[in-house]
């Protein structure tokens, strides 16, 4: 690993993906003794993060969004299904030196910058520790400097004295500039931001994305951002997954999908966010439905009891995310058949 | 309904009232007395509600939007108290009143639906016990007549009655804020107070309860004042709109003309802070900065560290509400009384 990154442009996707999963499943079992359910919070998802990436993963709460932040983590082990980083399945990783070399390089910054930053340490433990951890080889002289650089590439100055400060100096966005700063110290090559803004305040959450961008841009890290702001998603990322009860739905560069979704429920998704700058729209088509869980699915669309184009295949075959053109997959059968789909 | 104003206690009805108005908030103060000094959250506010108004109060974490409803409400608990100003509900001050004298307004002419349904629920009663407890509250005591306003209210927001007798974990977070919209519309008040009742919500069952309250609303009448951090979200459900900064109002005024030309350089920052999902995709500043300790307010502007078009009197100049065209502003720019962009 070398700290000159030599990667393409953004948004460029290399012929290598830096991660893929593939058939990716977790399931867990809920209840007990004779009611013993599986809740399936990600099913068969099979997904690619390229270099220099921001990848968005969008879908409501509940949808496994999480769960796949975890499994990419190591949080939580697959049920099946297996997780390749450079072209290695991590779930051969076995001795400790591998294990913390992946962890460094797929690090996570969470979702409340307010619980996940222990209050009684200063800035500099959080940052010090990932250097004492993953990267022993430097002097305390080093970790200082590597320090400064990192709190400074993520905007917190002057980083000498941010280093300094507890926790509860900071203010919610600076405290999440940290999360994204202990990320950096381990030099990642992939971080798992896990609706790293929804806790925080509209007029600060600007500048978290376009930091994000500006990580991608200037250190060369990949980004999966999990949310459920579409428009964010729109803002920062290159690539849109969106999710449905544990499964991908459609997958494609951000602004191809938005402008042109093929699965009802992106539509759906799209139509429900709401837009201050449109034209008064109350009284629309509005889905009045829930959400499904997950347990012990029967095979078919699990979109299809809420979905107002759906045919009888939808209710007996599970539908694969194919292409519908290069670059854009969705998963609906309607879709494709050919049927032009416009659900809401 | 309810037969407030027959009520035994005498009315302190004010000079100032004017009766179109259902609430009139004047120069209400609400602040926390705490062992290191006292914190003023809301410093001021003057605002009415009509009749059947649909009122939004925009504003970040802290900025005193919740305490303000509180206030209103009169559920403030030390060390949170309100230090001056009045709230006239239906002609009646509010403030001073003892618990006892509120029971007879509370949950029948002005309800409250808090921020998280999941806690504001008890999780060990059932929707149905739930809501014959806030009926026997407040006299109703038959029967019958708990048992079929209970499921008139939950089909009036669309939850089949036979959830009657579940129990919160059973529903899910979009039914839960919904089976509390119908707790409030028990007594079919006049006034309903939401707290970020989506906030917990994805977006697909934020816009349906949205569009939900709208038509309640527009059936049954009430006004509505409705707290929430996302501007987008009121847009189009709010005939008013407030924008509160650091416990103060910083505009006040039609939602419509906001939306069109934002007087306040805080609101024009709050709308350039939301990327859309149309258009072109244009590079976004936010705010920078963040609000005031209001423990350690600045002097002059609140806003004044944090605006673009600061001038050096900002940072002096305590600054009052301009009139411009009617609506109101707390900026030095609106000086005369006239809209500058």
């Amino acid at each position: 690993m070398t700290d000159q990154q030599t990667a393409p442009q953004p948004g460029l996707v290399t012929s290598a993906p830096l991660l893929r999963t593939e058939r990716l499943t977790r399931h867990f079992r809920i209840g007990g003794g004779f009611r013993r359910q599986m809740l399936h919070a990600v099913d068969d998802v099979t997904f690619e993060i390229g270099q220099r990436e921001i990848v968005a993963l969008a879908g409501e709460s509940g949808s496994g969004k999480s769960t796949i932040a975890r499994l990419l983590a190591r949080i939580y082990k697959p049920t099946s299904g297996e997780i390749y980083f450079q072209g290695t399945p991590i779930s051969r990783l076995r001795s400790r030196r591998d294990v913390l070399s992946y962890r460094s390089d797929v690090p996570m910054v969470f979702q409340d910058p307010f619980a996940s930053i222990n209050p009684v340490f200063r800035v500099s433990h959080g940052v010090m520790r990932s250097f004492k951890l993953h990267r022993p080889e430097l002097s305390a002289g080093e970790r200082q400097a590597e320090a400064e650089r990192v709190l400074a590439a993520v905007g917190l100055t002057p980083p000498a004295d941010v280093l300094q400060r507890f926790p509860h100096e900071l203010s919610g966005g600076q405290r999440q500039r940290v999360g994204f700063a202990q990320a950096l110290a381990m030099r990642p090559k992939l971080i798992l931001a896990d609706e790293p803004v929804s806790m925080l305040d509209v007029s600060i959450r600007i500048g978290l994305l376009n930091l994000m961008t500006q990580l991608r841009d200037e250190q060369g890290v990949s980004i999966l951002y999990i949310t459920h702001d579409i428009a964010s998603a729109r803002y920062v990322a290159d690539r849109l997954i969106v999710m449905y009860a544990g499964r991908l739905v459609e997958q494609g560069p951000v602004e191809e999908v938005l402008a042109n979704p093929r699965h009802p429920y992106t539509q759906l998704l799209l139509s429900a966010v709401p837009d201050p700058r449109a034209d008064l729209t109350v009284g629309a088509l509005t889905d009045q439905g829930e959400p499904p869980k997950v347990i012990n699915p029967t095979p078919g669309c699990r979109f299809s009891p809420r979905c107002p184009v759906a045919i009888t295949d939808c209710v007996t075959i599970t539908p694969e995310l194919l292409p519908l053109s290069p670059g854009h997959d969705a998963a609906c059968l309607v879709a494709q058949s050919g049927a032009e789909v416009k659900a809401f | 309904m309810s037969s407030l104003l027959s009520d035994d206690q005498p009315q302190s009805t004010s000079a100032g009232w004017h009766p179109g108005a259902i609430l009139e908030v004047e120069d209400l103060s609400v602040d926390y007395v705490m062992d290191r000094g006292t914190v003023r959250a809301v410093q001021d506010v003057t605002f009415e509600v009509s009749p059947g108004e649909f009122v939004g109060i925009v504003g970040e974490s802290g900025c005193g939007k919740s305490t303000l409803l509180f206030g209103i409400a009169q559920l403030l608990s030390p060390p949170a108290g309100i230090a001056s100003g009045s709230v006239l509900f239906k002609g009646r001050n509010l403030v001073g009143l003892t618990d006892k004298q509120l029971i007879a307004v509370r949950w029948r002419d002005m309800s409250v639906v808090m921020q998280s349904a999941m806690n504001a629920l008890n999780p060990v009663m059932s929707i149905a016990a739930q809501f014959a407890d806030a009926m026997r509250a407040h006299g109703v005591t038959s029967k019958q007549q708990i048992a079929d306003r209970s499921a008139e209210v939950l089909r009036m927001v669309g939850i089949d009655p036979v959830h009657l007798k579940s129990y919160p974990h059973q529903l899910s977070g979009g039914m839960r804020q919904r089976s509390m919209i119908a707790m409030a519309m028990l007594f079919t008040p006049d006034l309903v107070i939401m707290d970020e009742p989506t906030s917990a919500l994805d977006v697909v069952a934020q816009r349906s309860l949205m569009v939900q309250v709208k038509e309640l609303q527009e059936k049954l009448g009430f006004a509505v004042i409705f707290v929430t951090h996302d501007m987008s979200l009121v847009r189009h459900f709010t005939d008013r709109l407030m924008i509160m900064y650091a416990g103060q109002v910083a505009e006040f005024g039609v939602t419509r003309r906001m939306f069109e030309t934002p007087l306040h350089p805080y609101t024009i920052g709050l709308m350039e802070a939301f990327p859309s999902i149309k258009g072109p995709r244009v590079p976004l500043t936010g705010i920078p900065g963040s609000p005031p300790d209001l423990a350690n307010p600045p002097e002059g502007c609140q806003y004044a560290p944090r605006c673009p078009q600061v001038m050096d009197r900002c940072r002096t100049t305590t600054v009052p509400i301009y009139q411009v065209n009617g609506e109101q502003v707390r900026c030095l720019l609106h000086e005369n009384g006239e809209a500058v962009q």
